[in-house]
């Protein structure tokens, strides 16, 4: 299927989405939505460094929060529209994840994974100590109740999310089979070999974490007019950083369906946990079920799906055909 | 003939320990270089500065009139300079084909036809055209080493660095690729660097070796020199009565 073609295809189930939340007449699935889409976006980033290239960023929550601080310091200069908050978002995260590249990038497995981590805890407390954006008390933002031709402001939002959600999509969809995810796809299995062969791995990572980074800043330029009141804590929170890895590893990190299918199910399955159990429960879910997947299938659930598919039912027979030879094969007395 | 590859006072140390000192060596444009050594001579290490996988801390490394110092690996590549691992290094979630037509991404061959077509054949030129379709989890290790050439050919090198080609293949198998490599510079014009361990084969594919001991080249000459070279005969079976082990080793 062609990239516009896929565009078109996103954008029409997104608008079918967005009619369905209309008719439902209930605010509560725009805010529930909305987080679904967020996380939509996040994992989408997330994989495109993580699942592509094989470099797992613990930093997610820091990338988001900056892309949400850049719109609390935007705002208090002079409120733009969000589309072009979004932009700003993306841009400073977007910097900020070419140099984190550049700065870690030479660094592989657990020691990139910490210096993600140690990412976020600087910017973090740069957050908490600059009085502009609030500080340690956080930031009021007040959003306006409603906006033509939306109506409602958080339908506005939502709307905003699943243009986002949709669009990068289609950019990890075309980044998968472009020349571009070819690179990424060797970078992940073997840095020497794709070396050998031509590909600027450097280069490629920068390119990979700035895109990531500036993704997951756009989504979350927009958060702090959803939330209305934006703390460093809650902006730098664990669950985004948690999530962004969980989302993608429960789906499938080998192409664009497995962070979309993992956002939505986890996703969904936080906001009804949210109104059901507790909001405290959310984070418990994920770990149970990041275990589960961890042992049962790895890949995740493109994994399983694929492993079903492929499982012909030649092969099928043939294995039942050696169970049932096994009991001869065990040893017994000397003829 | 025209010198390709050019090294001139080459040495490398790792913390302390002198891996190469003082290399100097040259390979002419369409020979078959064998290179040799027992195990931590340096070979490896002087692969690996030449292509760039290590950084040499003195001397030089030209290639084709570029000189190469401080270009990544990917750039020596995209001068013309291939090589294959001593242990295969084949990007495992990819197809056989998917796996060359990576590597006919490069600038340099980027233009050249449709990439798939181009990986095709490839894998045609080194006999793995059947098995295009297969993840190469489930490839026997001969057909690695070839998987490993044909990556290499797609970038369309002028010198292919064989690291080790016969490592771990049973005679059935060396027999055959020796034939490809021999090809391979017959058809394709390609100069080839041999590292090998394999002193029977080596001696009988390459028209000059080059051979090497603590880090130093000892000895160059024809096959049939360096077998009886004193240098190389102390290097391999310790010092002995030269006419001796020279002829145990050439009956090797």
């Amino acid at each position: 299927m062609r990239s516009p073609l896929f565009f078109l295809i996103c954008l029409i189930v997104g608008g079918a989405v967005f009619a369905a939340a209309v008719a439902l007449g209930n605010d509560y699935y725009f805010f529930a939505g909305y987080v679904v889409l967020q996380y939509v976006v996040l994992s989408t980033a997330w994989n495109i460094l993580g699942g592509y290239c094989g470099y797992v960023n613990f930093g997610s929550a820091a990338f988001f929060a900056l892309g949400a601080y850049s719109t609390v310091a935007l705002h208090r200069l002079y409120p733009l529209p969000i589309p072009a908050m979004l932009i700003a978002g993306g841009v400073v995260s977007g910097v900020v994840g070419f140099g984190m590249g550049y700065l870690t990038l030479r660094l592989r497995g657990a020691f990139f994974a910490i210096a993600t981590l140690a990412l976020a805890v600087v910017l973090e407390t740069l957050i908490v100590n600059w009085e502009y954006v609030g500080g340690s008390r956080g930031a009021y933002i007040v959003r306006p109740e409603t906006i033509a031709p939306f109506g409602d402001y958080i339908k506005y939002l939502f709307l905003i999310m699943m243009l986002l959600a949709v669009a990068a999509i289609t950019a990890a969809r075309v980044i998968e089979r472009s020349r571009l995810g070819y690179g990424f796809a060797t970078i992940r299995d073997d840095e020497l070999a794709a070396e050998a062969s031509g590909v600027p791995t450097l280069r490629l990572k920068l390119i990979a974490t700035t895109m990531s980074g500036a993704l997951m800043g756009m989504a979350g330029a927009p958060f702090p007019y959803y939330i209305g009141y934006l703390q460093p804590s809650s902006a730098f929170g664990l669950d985004y950083a948690v999530n962004s890895i969980a989302m993608p590893l429960i789906g499938g990190t080998t192409s664009w369906v497995g962070p979309l299918i993992g956002a939505i199910l986890l996703g969904s399955l936080q906001q009804l946990a949210t109104v059901t159990i507790s909001s405290a429960v959310n984070l418990l879910i994920v770990g149970l079920l990041l275990v589960g997947f961890v042992i049962v299938a790895p890949n995740g659930i493109i994994g399983l799906v694929h492993k079903y598919l492929q499982r012909k039912p030649d092969d099928f027979v043939g294995r039942r055909h050696v169970d049932a030879e096994a009991p001869d094969r065990v040893p017994g007395p000397a003829p | 003939m025209t010198e390709l590859l050019k090294i001139d006072n080459l040495g490398k140390r790792f913390v302390g320990f002198v891996a190469l000192e003082n290399i100097s060596l040259a390979v002419a444009a369409g020979e078959r270089v064998g290179l040799i050594g027992p195990n931590g001579s340096g070979k490896s290490t002087l692969v690996n500065c030449i292509c760039g996988t290590l950084r040499n801390d003195t001397g030089s490394v030209r290639f084709d009139g570029h000189l190469l110092d401080g270009s990544t690996a990917h750039q020596r590549t995209r001068h013309g300079l291939a090589r294959t691992f001593q242990l295969t290094r084949p990007f495992v979630g990819m197809s056989v084909l998917e796996n060359v037509e990576v590597a006919c991404f490069a600038p340099r061959v980027r233009h050249e036809g449709h990439a798939r077509a181009r990986a095709h054949a490839m894998l045609e030129r080194v006999g793995l055209a059947d098995k295009a379709t297969s993840l190469v989890d489930v490839l026997p290790y001969g057909d690695l080493r070839r998987l490993e050439i044909a990556r290499a050919l797609a970038t369309r090198p002028k010198l292919l660095l064989l690291d080790e080609p016969f490592a771990g293949l049973g005679t059935s198998e060396i027999q055959p690729l020796a034939d490809l490599i021999r090809e391979l510079h017959r058809k394709e014009g390609l100069t080839i660097l041999i590292i090998e361990h394999k002193l029977r084969e080596l001696m009988q594919l390459a028209h000059e070796v080059i051979a090497m001991d603590f880090g130093e080249v000892v000895a160059t000459g024809v096959p049939a020199e360096i077998v009886r070279h004193p240098r190389v005969v102390e290097a391999y079976i310790g010092k002995a009565e030269i006419g001796e082990s020279g002829g145990a080793l050439g009956a090797a």
